[in-house]
């Protein structure tokens, strides 16, 4: 079964990727090390310092809208953030999410409920989301997302697509 | 069976997937005709690198602009722009445009290396501009571009298409930018979330060729996948004189001719009948000139209601509003005055050629004498990295596209979106003000 269980950190609507990763760092940070302690550094101090492997980021309406740099993502991956639900996605954010096997769901009934610090579980499988106040279905991901997020972003996809051809 | 209406989109997907046709909702593996990157393009190679080829797919589908940061402000910057050539050099990449040269979007637009019904894949989030002249453009992330170069594809969904029909006359100091913030301010910031975004209308066609790019360029701000208006003989003419200038042809009327014709043919068209998710109608004769507050670019109010507001910084420039017509406007509003003393205004032409046009045309000595400051071509302190950025505490008003907190360098600092000429007035008072309220006679 393909699961994700973590902690809720909960955020609200237009959370840009300015708030997610500044553009100031976007040229010359490039390493996981140097790109994880800015993660929603002008939006919430605390997170960069005190997130913890597996937690689940629950945000509102078109999270990581703004900009198309990658570290809105990659920032959030490489604190071991391993979910994000959202009332919807900024186009952009969400592709770089499922092309880094972040997985992304939308999922406004869960997102209504969810308190920060929440115990949540996903189950990929079932497209259910289990949190205290309930659970919640989501619906699933193309085929085509699904073996992204599976071989664990695009590259590794194209790269075990290459090695079959 | 008669075949059934297609959207632009599906149309622009069908072609770039080698497929007769395609649904919405379907997800293609198009081919772009031309892949976009700039100063993230050493990153971009960083994750190329591991599909371990020598070569990238197709160097001539390539085009790379220095424009997000230049001249390198650190020495951390200098080396990613090293990186860059080196790569450039050893892939032979031809379409390189150096500091200096202008923003990506603004450089591909005036050199015609996109033409209408292309596909143009870009690692900005503002590559819908390519909609002005109906090519369509989309921003992809730096995984994404690297599977491009590696690949030569990449997988899309057919978008759904609102259609927002433009009608109406604008008002003297009304503008293309007032129109975008009039939609994103009404439908809000994900009004437009994933879709091809149509606009039509009178008052598109009436458009200028540069406020045309404005519009379609903020549809990025609106959520848009994409954005498309119906390129007609006036982009054709633009986009056939660049390409036989490129090419060092002369002009001559037969050459011109057949470029056009040859544009008009692979230019494509939504159906009648095609299917649309929703029309919104805006009429533009109403409008004020409109400004966006801190930090959402749906925040918008009418300028009127934010005359008390005092600036430290006026910034004119980036690929929605650095264009000879921004300029000419600023111009209009400054010439022979003076910049408040309390306040700075920066201008940064989105181009070379913006600015050398600016400079023949006397805009530029007048506006030295006005006050201004210019900067090199390229995307200036709109993404804080340099050329301008703010002081925690301080208020800018901006002619770019984006307020969002900390994008200028500090999350303490305020910015507001706006028209060249309410940026200007603005300049001129030191505060946010009115276009007509400067000029009246």
């Amino acid at each position: 079964m393909r699961e994700s269980r973590g902690r809720a950190w909960v955020y609200g609507d237009n959370v840009d990727t300015d708030l997610l990763f500044a553009g100031k760092y976007t040229y010359t940070l490039r390493s996981p090390q140097e790109i994880a302690p800015h993660a929603l550094e002008d939006l919430d101090p605390d997170f960069a310092a005190q997130v913890q492997k597996g937690d689940i980021i629950v945000g509102g309406r078109n999270w990581g809208c703004g900009s198309s740099r990658e570290q809105a993502v990659t920032c959030l991956v490489y604190n071991g953030v391993d979910a994000v639900i959202a009332r919807s996605f900024g186009r952009i954010f969400y592709r770089n999410a499922i092309n880094n096997g972040l997985l992304a769901l939308t999922c406004p009934e869960a997102v209504d409920v969810i308190q920060k610090g929440d115990e949540i579980e996903i189950d990929l499988d079932a497209s259910i989301i289990h949190c205290p106040a309930g659970e919640f279905q989501f619906p699933p991901l193309s085929p085509t997302l699904s073996s992204i997020l599976d071989a664990g972003g695009l590259i590794p996809y194209l790269l075990a697509k290459a090695a079959r051809d | 069976m008669p075949p059934k209406p297609q959207t632009f989109a599906q149309k622009a997907l069908a072609r770039a997937a080698g497929l007769d046709s395609v649904e919405v909702g379907e997800i293609v593996d198009a081919r772009p005709n031309v892949a976009l990157s700039h100063d993230n393009s050493a990153a971009i190679r960083q994750i190329w690198l591991q599909f371990g080829q020598s070569k990238v797919w197709d160097s001539a589908r390539m085009a790379i602009t220095l424009d997000h940061a230049v001249p390198a402000p650190t020495s951390r910057h200098a080396q990613n722009h090293a990186d860059i050539r080196r790569f450039v050099a050893e892939q032979g990449i031809e379409n390189f445009f150096e500091i200096g040269t202008g923003i990506c979007h603004q450089v591909l637009s005036e050199e015609a290396l996109v033409v209408p019904g292309q596909l143009i894949l870009g690692a900005g989030r503002h590559t819908p501009h390519f909609g002005w002249m109906g090519a369509f453009g989309a921003g992809v992330g730096r995984s994404e571009m690297a599977a491009i170069w590696a690949t030569g594809e990449l997988w899309l969904r057919v978008p759904e298409t609102i259609q927002i029909e433009i009608v109406g006359q604008l008002g003297e100091w009304v503008s293309a930018k007032d129109i975008a913030l009039g939609i994103i301010g009404s439908l809000g910031a994900d009004g437009g979330l994933y879709r091809c975004v149509e606009l039509v209308g009178e008052g598109v066609a009436d458009l200028s060729l540069s406020s045309r790019m404005t519009l379609a360029n903020m549809m990025a701000e609106f959520g848009a996948k994409c954005s498309y208006i119906e390129p007609d003989r006036k982009v054709f003419s633009y986009l056939a004189e660049a390409r036989l200038r490129r090419t060092g042809s002369k002009a001559r009327d037969e050459a011109l001719h057949s470029q056009i014709e040859e544009l008009a043919r692979h230019a494509l068209y939504p159906d009648a009948g095609a299917t649309y998710e929703k029309r919104h109608h805006f009429d533009a004769a109403k409008l004020q000139p409109q400004v966006a507050c801190p930090h959402s670019v749906d925040r918008t109010v009418g300028v009127d209601e934010l005359t008390e507001v005092r600036i430290d910084q006026a910034f004119l420039g980036t690929c929605t509003n650095g264009r000879l017509e921004d300029i000419a406007i600023v111009h209009r509003v400054l010439a022979g005055r003076r910049v408040a003393a309390s306040t700075r205004l920066l201008i940064v032409p989105a181009s070379k050629r913006v600015f050398a046009e600016a400079m023949k045309r006397g805009y530029v000595s007048d506006l030295l004498d006005a006050g201004a400051v210019f900067g090199t071509p390229g995307c200036g302190p709109c993404m804080g990295n340099h050329q301008g950025v703010l002081a925690p505490g301080e208020v800018c008003i901006s002619s770019a596209n984006r307020n969002f907190k900390g994008r200028m360098g500090t999350p303490h600092a305020e910015i507001y979106l706006a028209s060249p000429a309410v940026v200007a007035a603005s300049a001129l008072t030191g505060r946010i003000t009115a276009p007509e309220e400067v000029t009246r006679a």
